[in-house]
């Protein structure tokens, strides 16, 4: 199966295990997954005026992109460009005025005609590979390993653009079930991590990373799984301020990459302060390296 | 042999009709119509940037773009000179730069401004797509973006319709010199032919050459044996002992 595939800004420079990581976990799948040969930045974050359009340029043409390779669904794995994506396709499925005003005005492309499906990672490797086919190609279960499911906001909120009913997540889940290890659940799955408040207001960032790390531990969970890399960020890079409350965080890719036998592409997670390697090597799930916490 | 008449061609500059001979680039053609250049004009040959120019044809809501050195002048082009276009330039200590793409986020945090309009690109005289640049260098890739960006001249024309104000062929410059100062793999073979020269490798050639008398000098040079018009990149002399590689070893 090939798959359109954008990866995002973040996933070519601070976050390169998450891209490297997908990539090799979905080739061993039987997915390719094919990066547009020509994108750009999806804006990060969708525009909330109705009337904003100009802001809806970025992501609509990247769909055009998509359309282009003739691909009926756009794959991201970055939770913010999924969630960008998705809402300005709903938008211009929903509004054709506003299609039109945009098609227009991108004069140089060809039309967009809103057939493209805008789908998250998780999806795919749930409604396209399905979790019994990942387990029969798990080569090293996870076996004792207890990873709280971190869902974010991104993947559940608003309603409309969710990748499941926002009150049941489970999707992230299913998928640690599928490759051997045991999902922990816990009251936070969902909480925002403070997002991009990290930049102006990094207090907020810093209470809402104990509250989650603190409620993940309660709950027994040994390392966090997470696919959006600013939740990832604003988890690990906070940590050098939170003791005993340390976790390893780790993109659910990584994991999935590792019990299917390919690079999991941990090693870029160098002076990480929630490397995930030491669990990893002390459950026997990596060979010996030299990671420590930093 | 009877006199070929010209034909005249109606053109706008600064919105003034004016009456030139057809065939002109639009540079000869405001001088004709007795505009006198002292900017706006460089290099006459497309390589300096200073001619960017913009116009519009009637009844076609487009705005083009031309070097006006480049460009034939045609029928009802209404068109005025962009010389010079403001661009916020932040100058840096080139040794203190890293090669990372945070050395240009720090410089030129604006460009994150960019909404991916294209204004840029469909205005660039040099079909530079700029806006790809700027999403290669947002994403990165500092390799990527100093190609793609080779061919500008900075001409100023992609700023000038910046919607986020992005002063872009300075961002692109910034690129190409981490790239190339930087990224760029060096090559070894000039380091090493440099260290020959300080070396002083090539000076018994030298000295033998200066003490030879202006007979032998004029004798040596007319004998000598040229490289044929049609040789292909393998071609070599009979004698190769004076190629670089045989008289280093
Ligand atoms: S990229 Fe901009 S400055 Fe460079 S040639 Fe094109 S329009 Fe001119
Ligand atoms: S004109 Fe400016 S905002 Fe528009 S695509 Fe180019 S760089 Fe981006
Ligand atoms: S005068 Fe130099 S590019 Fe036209």
């Amino acid at each position: 199966m090939k798959l359109s595939y954008l990866p995002g800004c973040t996933l070519k420079t601070k976050a390169q295990d998450l891209d490297l990581s997908t990539v090799a976990a979905m080739g061993a799948l039987g997915v390719e997954l094919e990066e547009l040969p020509r994108w750009n930045c999806c804006g990060t974050v969708f525009s909330f005026a109705d009337d904003d359009l100009m802001h809806q340029i970025a992501p609509v043409r990247n769909l055009v992109r998509a359309q282009e390779q003739g691909g009926e669904q756009l794959v991201t794995v970055c939770s913010f460009c999924f969630n960008t994506l998705k809402r300005a396709n709903l938008l211009v499925k929903e509004n054709s005025d506003k299609l039109d005003t945009l098609n227009t005005f991108m004069d140089e492309e060809e039309d967009y005609k809103g057939n493209v499906n805008v789908v998250h990672l998780l999806e795919v490797l749930r409604d396209e590979v399905g979790w019994e086919q990942i387990a029969g190609k798990v080569q090293n279960p996870l076996k004792d390993l207890k990873v709280a499911a971190y869902y974010g906001c991104t993947l559940h909120r608003p309603i409309e653009a969710a990748i499941e009913p926002p009150n049941k997540p489970e999707a992230l889940n299913d998928l640690i079930k599928a490759i051997g290890a045991t999902p922990v659940d816990f009251p936070d799955m969902t909480t925002c991590c403070g997002s991009y408040q990290a930049v102006a207001n990094p207090e907020i960032v810093i209470n809402r990373t104990r509250e989650i790390l603190t409620s993940a531990r309660e709950s027994g969970a040994e390392m966090i799984a997470v696919s959006c890399p600013l939740c990832e960020c604003n988890l690990k890079e906070n940590q050098k301020e939170l003791g005993e409350l340390r976790m390893p965080v780790i993109y659910f890719t990584q994991l999935l990459a590792l019990a299917l036998g390919v690079d999991s592409h941990l090693h870029q997670c160098e002076q990480n302060p929630a490397d995930a390697r030491p669990l990893l090597e002390s459950k026997g799930l990596i060979d010996a390296c030299s990671a420590t916490y930093i | 042999m009877d006199a070929v008449e010209t034909k005249m061609i109606p053109i706008y500059i600064m919105g003034q009709r004016y009456e030139v001979p057809e065939g002109l680039t639009i540079m000869k053609a405001m001088e004709y119509a007795g505009y006198q250049y002292v900017r706006g004009c460089g290099c006459r040959g497309g390589i300096c940037g200073a001619c960017g120019t913009i116009y519009r044809i009637p009844g076609d809501y487009k705005i083009y773009s031309a070097l006006a050195c480049q460009t034939a002048a045609e029928p009802d082009m209404y068109l005025t000179q962009l010389p010079f276009f403001p661009a916020n330039h932040v100058s840096s200590d080139y040794a203190e730069l890293e090669g990372v793409p945070e050395d240009i986020y720090k410089l030129y945090p604006e460009l994150f401004r960019c909404v991916a309009c294209n204004a840029c690109s469909k205005i660039c005289p040099m079909d530079v797509p700029v806006m790809d640049v700027i999403a290669y260098i947002k994403r990165g890739d500092i390799e990527k973006a100093a190609f793609e960006a080779f061919d500008c001249i900075q001409c100023g024309l992609c700023t000038s319709r910046c919607f986020a104000e992005a002063p872009q062929f300075h961002i692109m410059q910034l690129a190409r010199r981490l790239y190339g100062g930087k990224l760029a793999p060096k090559a070894q073979h000039n380091a090493e032919a440099a260290k020959a020269v300080r070396d002083g490798k090539f000076n018994p050639m030298l000295d033998q050459l200066t003490s030879m008398s202006l007979e032998d000098l004029k004798k040596e040079y007319i004998e000598r044996e040229i490289e044929p018009e049609t040789a292909g990149d393998e071609w070599k002399p009979k004698e190769t002992k004076w190629l670089l590689e045989e008289y280093l070893r």
